[in-house]
């Protein structure tokens, strides 16, 4: 009502009172479960976090983050994606918003939920109506090509990861290469090489994840105030209207 | 809103297998028939396509059927009613019993009342109506059947009984038709001309359930099909899945 809402069309601010969600998309093996695991790890103590798994097949990555308990297991939900991993992150979301909101539901007001996507090609994308921030992990076991042939979430994902830094040299994987050619077609959106063997942590996402919830805050902040500011600026119009008694 | 179309616009959008309400996470059953050889070629998909249609197809249509007729004539007595005894805001919570007491296998309720969830969340958002919000109130936490919900969002757009079972019908072999071309890779040519053979009976169960739309909700249709309960239970419990259900 009144507030700014269109500075920014592919940024949508998380609706004021619910958690931030973090999309985590990549290919199949790149390292999201492990950068989930080390996300959690990292943030546990500082935020109210939970978990959303896809898994294509099994209920393996759930099961392995209740294993390494990096949360309570009533945290960590999962959701079976029928074949399509990509669909119920992007064109039916129906079962992801279903497991979101019943972490919320459970648990009240979180201030992040982690929405890992089944392993997927290099065209999946999360939709807006899921994830208001997104990652795409990328591996240099993959192939060094991998950034410059890019796609969707190469692109347009808000945090491009190129992980386990750790096997370049054995790979063969040219790392300044891949840094270059996802720049070029990033438009300034920011590229994080991490090892999650090397940085179990994974400070440097930990960080950007810092800067994201306090951006987050500040615009739904901003939002408040500036709704406050048009109420009292309505009141005082329709005082300066109203009849005199 | 009556429409003039024959082929009414907003009626096949909730036919549409792209209708973001959840449908491609589920089988419909087919994937522990295939699971347990029972379905293994274009022949026995066909089979099992018209013993889903004549059992579990003609107790959703039926009760889509009698949904939809519940929802018209309740909007035309006005929003808020409460019938007497617990059943809920309207009466949906005796209308939701009698679909319960037709789905015996626990499976199959969870899955009905996740798949009637998504679909009230997308009918909500698209054919905003009075008894679709009295459906979200009667069954908050678990989710209303998705017959109902198919009843009630056809009553939104103004559609008809006929119409409610007609969609109904055709969703029930439609979502395992399209499962079994993933699963087991088959034609889909083929797989189609399976289907087209199927239509005059889609038309004919629609019918059939039609008819009953504004007879005693405790007479309707409640035929079962116990090796399709079986299955239903014994892929809850399967440890390699891709589908919900
Ligand atoms: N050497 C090395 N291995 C890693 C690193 N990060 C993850 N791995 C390993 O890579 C394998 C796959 O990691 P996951 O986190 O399961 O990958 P994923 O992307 O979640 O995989 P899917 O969910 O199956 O698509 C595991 O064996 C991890 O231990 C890393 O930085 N260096
Ligand atoms: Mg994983």
């Amino acid at each position: 009502m009144g507030a700014v809402h269109d500075h920014d069309p592919h940024r949508a601010a998380p609706a004021r009172g619910r958690a931030l969600r973090l999309g985590i998309g990549g290919p199949v093996g790149s390292g999201k479960t492990a950068l989930t695991a080390a996300l959690c790890r990292t943030l546990r103590d500082e935020l109210e976090l939970a978990v959303v798994t896809n898994d294509i097949y099994t209920t393996e990555d759930a099961d392995f983050l209740r294993r390494e308990a990096v949360l309570p297991d009533d945290r960590i939900a999962a959701v079976r994606t029928g074949a399509c991993p990509h669909t119920a992150i992007r064109d039916d979301i129906s079962a992801n918003l279903d497991a979101v909101e019943a972490l919320e539901a459970r648990h009240g007001r979180l201030d992040l939920i982690i929405v890992e996507s089944g392993g997927d090609n290099l065209t999946a994308l999360f939709s807006r109506g899921l994830a208001d921030r997104q990652i795409f992990v990328l591996d240099v076991a993959g192939g060094d090509d991998v950034p410059r042939k890019g796609g969707l979430g190469v692109a347009a994902a808000d945090l491009l990861v190129i992980n386990k830094t750790d096997l370049a040299p054995l790979v063969g994987s040219d790392l300044d290469m891949m840094g270059r050619d996802a720049a070029r077609v990033r438009d300034g959106r920011p590229v994080a090489f991490t090892s999650l063997r090397e940085r179990p942590s994974a400070p440097e996402v930990a960080a950007w994840v810092r800067a994201v919830l306090r951006e987050a805050h500040e615009e739904a902040h901003e939002e408040a105030h500036q709704e406050v500011h048009d109420e009292a600026h309505r009141d005082a119009a329709s005082r300066a209207h109203a009849p005199t008694a | 809103m009556p429409s003039p179309s024959a082929l009414p616009a907003h009626l096949l959008l909730l036919a549409d297998s792209r209708l973001p309400a959840g449908g491609h996470a589920h089988s419909g059953g087919l994937e522990p028939a295939v699971a347990a050889g029972a379905v293994t070629d274009v022949a026995s998909l066909a089979a099992f396509l018209r013993g889903r249609l004549a059992t579990a197809g003609l107790v959703a249509a039926a009760l889509a059927a009698a949904s939809c007729h519940h929802a018209t004539t309740r909007a035309d007595v006005g929003e808020g009613h409460t019938t007497p005894g617990d059943a809920g805001p309207d009466g949906w919570g005796l209308l939701d019993a009698e679909a319960d007491a037709r789905t015996p296998s626990p499976a199959q309720r969870s899955a009905s009342r996740a798949q009637g969830r998504s679909l009230l969340r997308v009918a909500r958002a698209t054919w905003p109506h009075p008894s679709l919000d009295a459906l979200a109130a009667g069954a908050a936490g678990h989710g209303p059947h998705h017959p109902l919900v198919i009843g009630a969002a056809t009553a939104a757009m103004g559609g008809t009984a006929a119409q409610a079972a007609a969609v109904t019908a055709y969703g029930t072999v439609t979502g395992a038709a399209s499962a079994a071309v993933r699963l087991l890779g088959l034609d889909p040519l083929s797989v189609n001309r399976a289907l087209g053979t199927l239509a005059a009976r889609i038309d004919a169960v629609a019918a059939d359930a039609a008819a009953r739309a504004d007879g005693p909700w405790a007479g309707l249709p409640a035929l079962t099909a116990p090796q399709l309960d079986l299955y239903a239970e014994t892929h809850r419990k399967a440890e390699l899945r891709l589908f919900e259900s």
